[in-house]
């Protein structure tokens, strides 16, 4: 009997004592909560593409993010940053694969992600239903923000296209004083509507669209194409693709009889040394409609020597500051909504960290001061122009200096 | 002629009325374009000139899957990847050669050089996969070679991938070969000739080789019957290395060509070229040497000419998106009419 009593007093006790023991916040969320343990790190994740003939775009990215975390010195509100992600691989199936691989991990709070508007189209409905945040460094089709198309949890720092578009019509118009234009893409998201903003803007300004022309993203010959477009004229070709094929084009177009005076000019997907290598010599005299680097806010310079003494050489693409200024939100916003318990463990709501990245106000990033708009855009959309010189191709760098800004806000 | 016509079923009129369409489709449309008057001769010209070049490229790696098929009766699928090493191996030479200057002093002891590089090392690539992957199987069902034919494939691309990265290495630009001629008002690049006397002196060289050597003739042999032939004295496993190697050497040539056209070398370029010699070997008519060359040709100079020639007119937009599209419905058109393709043989039952 006695034996009994202590055993009971004993149970009463443990349990009391489990009931004082400093536990987990209880948080309630619509989306649920990531829960993290005291000696567990905050598992952020990236969804880029990083091998292949558009590797650089993505680990340009990635490096940005890495850069974000050392500035954090790798920890967040006393809990190492785990940093790892999944090769998106610039196409809609690779991205659709790396989303269904990052949505089965429910350690992840947030994805910085995706590179190529392709693969978040596939993939984005995933990763919005896994209950992600998702903040991409560098998609910038117009339709990923459309308040009817965006998926939920979806916000991005780099400029959505229509600006893009208008600003390299604009530079077409009233720089180069052209009035014939034909537009090349490759049935990506992104090509396509950059091409379509492009054409819009073009005629808007009273130009004249000769072609617009479509081709597959691993076509080698596109002097058929070219030829084409070559009977029509145009003043200049505006070919909104990526690395493997803008540089083919690049090379070819100037091989056309008709086309060797042509303008060239591109985007942001081929703004990066290894269209140099692409192309050859053929890259010189290209332009190249890309975020302006120069309008960047002051902390971008230390950002460069950071990149420098990291990596050892210059940035690869255009959006490591993006990445930068996309990981900065991510994690300032974790720090605002997670409940903190006795024990040192972390609380996260999904839907809290989608709220409190929407409500993203005034950051100040190295993009610029950045603000989230209703629809998830949160770039400081500043667009310029460069131009390929000689020393670029040689030295395999991208332009410092844009050679045209808008003359005013498109 | 006429049995064919009594045995006529539903579905062979439904296929005849697909063939049909398709033709109508490609005149009408060739009408419209060429009434419309938009491009001038010379753009023509250019496009087939353009066709001819690709075409007679695929026709050389399309002669490495024909010659396979004639003697084993199967599908190489790894001949993609055969095509691609030779190039592949010849940029790590070709790169050395560049940088220490020598490309542009002498180009065309440097071409040579590449061609003999990039022959080699594809012979060496097709042997061993034959002698690895085709041999300790060549008396299983025919579908086991064909999987280890793909599994072959993906094994040389993501080697090729893993051992020298992803990124694209840039062959060397031979200043020599982009000096153009003009005939009037038509011009062509020194690259396009060269590309079309290269390719066409190797099919005409292999042509003799089967036809005039010993050799030659022991591989038509084996190509009639393995066993018979065995029984003649003829060592049949040579005559296959043979075969495989004379495929290699000239998917090794044609994967040179490709690169002095299109300057990039990665691990996955063969496949496209692949699937559309492979198509080209099909469309001339499998096992035949002539075929191969009639179908590479026709299948470049559509791909060049047909989204233009024939989608321009009816007014559909962006028809170079389309171009792998019509190259395949003519496949199909083609294999309407004869299903053996355009020079090939109705296969006799021992050999289907």
């Amino acid at each position: 009997m006695k034996g009994r009593i202590i055993v009971a007093l004993l149970a009463i006790a443990i349990l009391a004592l489990a009931a004082c023991a400093p536990a987990a916040p209880s948080v309630s969320d619509p989306l649920g909560v990531v829960t993290i343990g005291p000696n567990d790190p905050v598992h952020v994740a990236w969804m880029l593409v990083v091998t292949g003939a558009d590797g650089t775009l993505g680990v340009d990215s990635r490096r940005g993010i890495e850069i974000q975390v050392d500035d954090k010195g790798g920890k967040l509100l006393g809990h190492n940053i785990k940093l790892d992600g999944q090769d998106s691989g610039c196409g809609a199936e690779p991205g659709q694969a790396a989303a269904a691989k990052l949505a089965s991990d429910t350690t992840i709070v947030g994805v910085i992600g995706s590179s190529c508007s392709s693969e978040i189209r596939a993939g984005g409905p995933a990763l919005s239903k896994a209950g992600f945040a998702v903040i991409s460094p560098s998609n910038t089709a117009p339709d990923l923000t459309d308040p009817a198309k965006r998926f939920a949890g979806y916000f991005r720092t780099a400029h959505n296209d229509t600006i893009q578009g208008a600003v390299a019509a604009q530079f077409a118009l009233q720089q180069l004083k052209v009035k014939k234009a034909a537009t090349i893409h490759d049935g990506s998201p992104y090509a396509q509507g950059l091409a379509t903003v492009f054409a819009d803007n073009f005629k808007k300004g009273g130009g004249e669209i000769t072609n617009q022309e479509a081709v597959g993203p691993d076509d080698k010959d596109f002097k058929p194409v070219l030829t084409k477009i070559a009977a029509n004229k145009p003043e200049i070709i505006f070919y909104p693709i990526f690395i493997a094929a803008g540089g083919l084009v690049t090379q070819q177009a100037k091989t056309i009889p008709g086309l060797e005076k042509v303008n060239l000019m591109s985007a942001d997907g081929t703004f990066s040394p290894d269209m140099y290598k692409a192309s050859g010599k053929a890259a010189v005299g290209l332009y190249n409609s890309s975020p302006d680097f120069s309008a960047f806010a002051s902390g971008y310079k230390d950002f460069l020597d950071k990149h420098q003494k990291k990596y050892n050489e210059k940035p690869l693409s255009a959006f490591h500051a993006h990445a930068y200024d996309a990981a900065g939100i991510l994690f300032a916003a974790i720090e605002k909504v997670a409940v903190k318990g006795g024990d040192n463990s972390l609380v996260i709501g999904r839907q809290a960290l989608r709220d409190a990245i929407q409500a993203t106000k005034d950051y100040k990033g190295v993009t610029g001061t950045l603000t989230c708009d209703k629809n998830g855009d949160c770039g400081a959309p500043v667009i310029a122009v460069y131009q390929v010189t000689d020393d670029n191709v040689t030295k395999g760098q991208t332009p410092d200096k844009p050679i045209w800004k808008p003359s005013a806000a498109p | 002629m006429r049995q064919r016509f009594a045995r006529l079923e539903l579905t062979d009129i439904f296929i005849y009325i697909v063939g049909a369409s398709i033709l109508a489709l490609v005149v009408i449309g060739t009408i419209a374009t060429l009434s419309q008057g938009k491009y001038s001769s010379r753009a023509w010209f250019d496009l087939v000139m353009f066709g001819v070049t690709l075409g007679s490229i695929y026709a050389l790696i399309a002669l490495g899957y024909t010659l396979v098929y004639g003697i084993l009766r199967m599908i190489n699928f790894a001949h993609s990847e055969v095509f691609m090493s030779g190039p592949y191996v010849a940029y790590f030479f070709a790169d050395a050669l560049g940088k220490a200057g020598f490309v542009d002093k002498n180009p065309a002891i440097t071409i040579l050089l590449i061609f003999i590089v990039a022959m080699l090392s594809s012979m060496l690539v097709a042997m061993l996969v034959e002698r690895v992957a085709y041999r300790p199987i060549r008396h299983a069902p025919r579908l086991v070679p064909l999987i280890t034919a793909i599994g072959a494939s993906f094994f040389l691309q993501y080697t090729f991938f893993r051992l020298f990265g992803a990124n694209i290495k840039v062959f060397p630009e031979i200043d020599a070969l982009s000096t153009s001629f003009t005939f009037g008002e038509f011009k062509l690049t020194f690259l396009q000739i060269f590309v079309v006397v290269v390719a066409s002196l190797m099919m005409l060289g292999l042509h003799q080789f089967v036809q005039r050597t010993r050799v030659g003739k022991a591989m038509r042999a084996v190509a009639a019957d393995r066993e018979t032939a065995a029984l003649m004295g003829i060592n049949v496993d040579n005559i296959i290395v043979t075969t495989f190697a004379l495929g290699g050497a000239l998917a090794g040539a044609a994967g040179v060509l490709y690169v002095l056209v299109f300057n990039q070398v990665t691990a996955f370029m063969g496949f496209v070229p692949g699937i559309k010699a492979f198509t080209a070997a099909v469309l001339g008519g499998i096992g035949n040497i002539p075929g191969a060359m009639v179908g590479g040709l026709f299948l470049g100079v559509i791909e060049s000419l047909g989204p233009t020639l024939f989608l321009d007119g009816l007014g559909i937009p962006a028809p170079y998106q389309l171009k792998d599209a019509i190259a395949f419905t003519l496949l199909v058109l083609i294999l309407i009419f004869r299903p053996a393709g355009i020079l090939g043989e109705v296969l006799t039952e021992k050999k289907a």
